[in-house]
Protein backbone atom coordinates (compact mmCIF):
# COMPACT_ATOMS: atom_id res chain seq x y z
CA UNK A 1 0.00 0.00 0.00
CA UNK A 2 1.51 3.59 -0.64
CA UNK A 3 0.45 6.89 0.12
CA UNK A 4 0.32 8.41 -3.27
CA UNK A 5 -0.59 12.04 -2.13
CA UNK A 6 -0.83 13.70 1.34
CA UNK A 7 -1.76 17.01 2.63
CA UNK A 8 -1.51 18.61 6.30
CA UNK A 9 -3.74 21.38 7.73
CA UNK A 10 -3.95 23.52 10.66
CA UNK A 11 -7.15 23.58 12.50
CA UNK A 12 -7.60 26.99 15.08
CA UNK A 13 -11.47 28.27 14.49
CA UNK A 14 -14.39 26.53 13.42
CA UNK A 15 -13.55 27.87 9.62
CA UNK A 16 -10.92 25.27 9.20
CA UNK A 17 -13.37 22.62 10.28
CA UNK A 18 -15.25 23.70 6.85
CA UNK A 19 -11.99 23.60 5.29
CA UNK A 20 -10.95 19.97 6.77
CA UNK A 21 -14.49 18.73 5.56
CA UNK A 22 -14.33 20.39 2.12
CA UNK A 23 -10.91 18.61 1.46
CA UNK A 24 -11.61 15.27 2.56
CA UNK A 25 -14.70 15.45 0.26
CA UNK A 26 -12.51 16.48 -2.48
CA UNK A 27 -10.31 13.50 -1.82
CA UNK A 28 -12.98 11.11 -1.21
CA UNK A 29 -14.74 11.61 -4.70
CA UNK A 30 -10.88 11.14 -6.11
CA UNK A 31 -9.91 8.40 -4.31
CA UNK A 32 -13.73 6.68 -6.30
CA UNK A 33 -15.46 6.74 -2.63
CA UNK A 34 -19.28 6.27 -3.60
CA UNK A 35 -21.31 8.87 -2.32
CA UNK A 36 -22.44 7.45 0.84
CA UNK A 37 -18.93 6.59 1.99
CA UNK A 38 -17.70 10.02 0.99
CA UNK A 39 -20.56 11.27 3.24
CA UNK A 40 -19.61 9.22 6.01
CA UNK A 41 -15.92 10.23 6.22
CA UNK A 42 -16.56 13.90 5.71
CA UNK A 43 -18.71 13.89 8.78
CA UNK A 44 -16.54 11.74 10.46
CA UNK A 45 -13.79 14.11 9.69
CA UNK A 46 -16.18 16.71 10.99
CA UNK A 47 -16.82 15.46 13.96
CA UNK A 48 -13.08 14.69 14.61
CA UNK A 49 -12.07 18.10 13.48
CA UNK A 50 -14.48 19.85 16.17
CA UNK A 51 -12.82 17.76 18.68
CA UNK A 52 -9.32 18.75 18.00
CA UNK A 53 -10.80 22.27 17.94
CA UNK A 54 -12.40 22.36 21.10
CA UNK A 55 -10.75 20.13 23.38
CA UNK A 56 -7.56 19.76 21.81
CA UNK A 57 -7.20 23.07 21.40
CA UNK A 58 -6.08 23.44 18.01
CA UNK A 59 -4.51 20.93 16.10
CA UNK A 60 -3.60 19.40 12.64
CA UNK A 61 -5.78 17.15 10.28
CA UNK A 62 -3.49 15.32 7.76
CA UNK A 63 -5.10 13.90 4.56
CA UNK A 64 -3.40 10.36 2.82
CA UNK A 65 -4.59 9.47 -0.39
CA UNK A 66 -4.26 5.46 -0.33
CA UNK A 67 -3.96 3.19 -2.95
CA UNK A 68 -2.98 -0.44 -3.62
CA UNK A 69 -3.28 -2.76 -6.27
CA UNK A 70 -6.42 -3.74 -4.65
CA UNK A 71 -7.82 -1.07 -3.25
CA UNK A 72 -8.27 2.80 -3.02
CA UNK A 73 -9.00 4.48 0.09
CA UNK A 74 -8.45 7.58 1.99
CA UNK A 75 -6.67 8.12 5.38
CA UNK A 76 -7.31 10.76 8.07
CA UNK A 77 -4.94 11.77 11.04
CA UNK A 78 -6.37 14.54 13.69
CA UNK A 79 -3.51 15.40 16.13
CA UNK A 80 -3.67 17.74 18.70
CA UNK A 81 -0.73 18.59 21.92
CA UNK A 82 -3.96 19.53 24.20
CA UNK A 83 -5.00 18.17 27.68
CA UNK A 84 -5.35 14.22 26.06
CA UNK A 85 -8.15 11.80 27.04
CA UNK A 86 -7.60 10.30 30.46
CA UNK A 87 -9.98 7.50 29.96
CA UNK A 88 -10.38 6.58 26.10
CA UNK A 89 -12.69 3.81 26.86
CA UNK A 90 -15.11 6.22 28.19
CA UNK A 91 -15.01 8.54 26.32
CA UNK A 92 -16.01 6.28 23.42
CA UNK A 93 -19.07 5.65 24.92
CA UNK A 94 -21.90 7.27 22.74
CA UNK A 95 -23.39 10.14 24.88
CA UNK A 96 -20.50 10.44 27.24
CA UNK A 97 -19.29 14.12 26.53
CA UNK A 98 -17.21 17.26 28.74
CA UNK A 99 -18.05 19.81 26.32
CA UNK A 100 -21.58 19.88 26.85
CA UNK A 101 -21.84 18.42 23.14
CA UNK A 102 -23.91 14.85 22.02
CA UNK A 103 -21.39 13.22 23.44
CA UNK A 104 -21.26 11.21 19.83
CA UNK A 105 -18.30 13.07 18.20
CA UNK A 106 -15.63 10.47 18.98
CA UNK A 107 -17.99 7.21 18.91
CA UNK A 108 -20.14 8.19 15.77
CA UNK A 109 -16.78 8.67 13.63
CA UNK A 110 -15.58 5.14 14.62
CA UNK A 111 -18.86 3.36 13.08
CA UNK A 112 -18.53 5.91 10.06
CA UNK A 113 -15.01 4.65 9.55
CA UNK A 114 -13.46 0.99 8.07
CA UNK A 115 -10.52 1.69 10.55
CA UNK A 116 -10.26 3.82 13.75
CA UNK A 117 -7.26 4.29 15.90
CA UNK A 118 -6.87 6.46 18.85
CA UNK A 119 -3.78 7.39 20.32
CA UNK A 120 -3.90 9.82 23.94
CA UNK A 121 -1.98 10.52 26.44
CA UNK A 122 -2.77 12.89 29.90
CA UNK A 123 -0.95 16.34 29.48
CA UNK A 124 0.62 15.43 25.59
CA UNK A 125 -2.35 15.53 23.22
CA UNK A 126 -4.16 13.32 21.22
CA UNK A 127 -4.28 11.62 18.09
CA UNK A 128 -6.88 9.83 16.42
CA UNK A 129 -6.52 7.89 12.38
CA UNK A 130 -9.66 7.09 10.35
CA UNK A 131 -9.40 5.48 6.98
CA UNK A 132 -12.20 5.03 4.58
CA UNK A 133 -11.79 2.11 1.83
CA UNK A 134 -13.62 2.27 -1.35
CA UNK B 1 -21.90 39.53 9.75
CA UNK B 2 -22.42 36.11 8.17
CA UNK B 3 -26.07 35.23 8.15
CA UNK B 4 -28.37 32.92 6.64
CA UNK B 5 -31.26 34.56 5.92
CA UNK B 6 -34.81 33.66 7.40
CA UNK B 7 -37.52 34.78 5.09
CA UNK B 8 -41.22 35.07 5.83
CA UNK B 9 -44.19 33.60 4.15
CA UNK B 10 -47.74 34.29 5.85
CA UNK B 11 -48.06 32.79 9.41
CA UNK B 12 -44.33 30.85 8.36
CA UNK B 13 -40.59 31.40 8.65
CA UNK B 14 -38.55 29.64 5.71
CA UNK B 15 -34.98 28.97 5.98
CA UNK B 16 -32.74 27.13 2.89
CA UNK B 17 -29.49 26.68 4.27
CA UNK B 18 -27.13 26.87 1.28
CA UNK B 19 -23.68 26.92 2.32
CA UNK B 20 -21.83 24.56 4.65
CA UNK B 21 -21.91 26.26 7.99
CA UNK B 22 -19.61 26.51 10.25
CA UNK B 23 -20.29 26.47 14.10
CA UNK B 24 -20.93 30.08 14.83
CA UNK B 25 -22.88 30.64 11.78
CA UNK B 26 -25.15 27.77 13.13
CA UNK B 27 -25.36 29.23 16.86
CA UNK B 28 -26.34 32.24 15.26
CA UNK B 29 -29.32 30.91 12.95
CA UNK B 30 -30.60 29.30 15.97
CA UNK B 31 -30.74 32.68 17.78
CA UNK B 32 -31.91 34.54 14.59
CA UNK B 33 -34.64 31.54 14.15
CA UNK B 34 -36.01 31.58 17.66
CA UNK B 35 -36.08 35.53 17.94
CA UNK B 36 -37.60 35.63 14.40
CA UNK B 37 -40.72 33.35 15.84
CA UNK B 38 -41.45 35.17 18.99
CA UNK B 39 -41.45 38.58 16.99
CA UNK B 40 -43.63 37.59 14.08
CA UNK B 41 -45.85 34.85 15.93
CA UNK B 42 -45.00 32.66 13.02
CA UNK B 43 -46.84 29.18 13.49
CA UNK B 44 -44.57 27.56 11.79
CA UNK B 45 -40.54 26.36 10.54
CA UNK B 46 -39.37 25.07 7.52
CA UNK B 47 -36.33 24.63 7.40
CA UNK B 48 -34.72 23.26 3.51
CA UNK B 49 -31.34 21.31 4.02
CA UNK B 50 -31.54 19.89 0.37
CA UNK B 51 -28.00 21.50 -0.15
CA UNK B 52 -26.17 20.13 2.46
CA UNK B 53 -24.08 17.60 1.94
CA UNK B 54 -23.43 16.66 5.36
CA UNK B 55 -25.35 16.67 9.02
CA UNK B 56 -22.83 16.09 11.63
CA UNK B 57 -23.68 15.98 15.04
CA UNK B 58 -23.30 19.63 15.83
CA UNK B 59 -26.26 20.72 12.83
CA UNK B 60 -28.12 17.54 14.65
CA UNK B 61 -28.14 19.48 17.74
CA UNK B 62 -28.43 22.54 16.17
CA UNK B 63 -32.06 21.17 14.24
CA UNK B 64 -33.53 19.16 17.55
CA UNK B 65 -32.67 22.85 19.74
CA UNK B 66 -34.47 25.05 16.75
CA UNK B 67 -37.79 22.12 16.98
CA UNK B 68 -37.86 22.32 20.92
CA UNK B 69 -37.50 26.27 21.16
CA UNK B 70 -40.19 26.78 18.19
CA UNK B 71 -41.94 24.33 20.26
CA UNK B 72 -42.52 25.95 23.79
CA UNK B 73 -43.33 29.34 21.62
CA UNK B 74 -46.20 27.35 20.49
CA UNK B 75 -44.69 26.98 16.44
CA UNK B 76 -44.02 23.69 14.71
CA UNK B 77 -40.76 22.83 12.65
CA UNK B 78 -40.15 20.64 9.93
CA UNK B 79 -36.95 19.35 8.25
CA UNK B 80 -37.49 18.89 4.28
CA UNK B 81 -35.02 17.72 1.82
CA UNK B 82 -32.60 15.64 3.98
CA UNK B 83 -30.05 13.59 0.94
CA UNK B 84 -30.22 9.74 1.46
CA UNK B 85 -26.51 9.49 1.70
CA UNK B 86 -26.90 11.86 4.79
CA UNK B 87 -29.73 10.54 6.30
CA UNK B 88 -27.83 7.08 6.09
CA UNK B 89 -24.98 8.92 7.71
CA UNK B 90 -26.72 10.33 10.48
CA UNK B 91 -28.31 7.54 11.58
CA UNK B 92 -24.90 5.40 11.68
CA UNK B 93 -23.46 8.77 13.74
CA UNK B 94 -26.38 7.63 16.34
CA UNK B 95 -28.35 10.47 15.73
CA UNK B 96 -32.10 9.86 15.20
CA UNK B 97 -32.98 13.43 15.55
CA UNK B 98 -36.30 12.88 18.05
CA UNK B 99 -38.23 15.73 18.30
CA UNK B 100 -37.59 17.24 14.66
CA UNK B 101 -40.29 16.69 12.25
CA UNK B 102 -39.50 15.52 8.19
CA UNK B 103 -40.59 15.82 5.34
CA UNK B 104 -39.38 14.67 1.78
CA UNK B 105 -39.43 18.20 0.48
CA UNK B 106 -40.64 21.57 0.72
CA UNK B 107 -43.99 21.14 -0.17
CA UNK B 108 -45.16 18.28 1.75
CA UNK B 109 -43.24 20.16 4.36
CA UNK B 110 -45.55 22.97 3.98
CA UNK B 111 -48.93 21.04 3.88
CA UNK B 112 -47.28 19.01 6.83
CA UNK B 113 -47.28 22.67 8.69
CA UNK B 114 -50.56 24.09 7.66
CA UNK B 115 -52.21 20.52 8.75
CA UNK B 116 -50.51 21.52 12.08
CA UNK B 117 -52.29 25.05 12.72
CA UNK B 118 -55.42 23.94 11.65
CA UNK B 119 -55.51 21.02 14.00
CA UNK B 120 -54.27 23.66 16.35
CA UNK B 121 -57.13 26.40 15.36
CA UNK B 122 -59.69 23.40 15.71
CA UNK B 123 -58.81 22.40 19.09
CA UNK B 124 -58.52 26.51 20.39
CA UNK B 125 -60.30 28.48 18.38
CA UNK B 126 -57.94 30.95 16.46
CA UNK B 127 -56.53 32.89 19.41
CA UNK B 128 -55.63 36.61 18.80
CA UNK B 129 -52.07 35.89 17.28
Amino acid sequence: MAVVKDETMTIKSSEDVVRVRQLAREWAVAQGLSLVDQTKIVTAASELARNTLDHGGGGTARLEALNSEARRGLRLTFEDHGPGIPDIELALKDGYTTGGGLGLGLSGAKRLSNEFEIFSRVGEGTRVTITRWK
Amino acid sequence: MERIPILKMGDYLLVTIQVDMHDRLALTLQDDLTEGIAKTRARGVLIDISSLEIVDSFIGRMLGNIAAMSRVLDAETVVVGMRPAVAITLVELGLSLPGVRTALNVEKGMSLLQAASAEQENVNGRGER
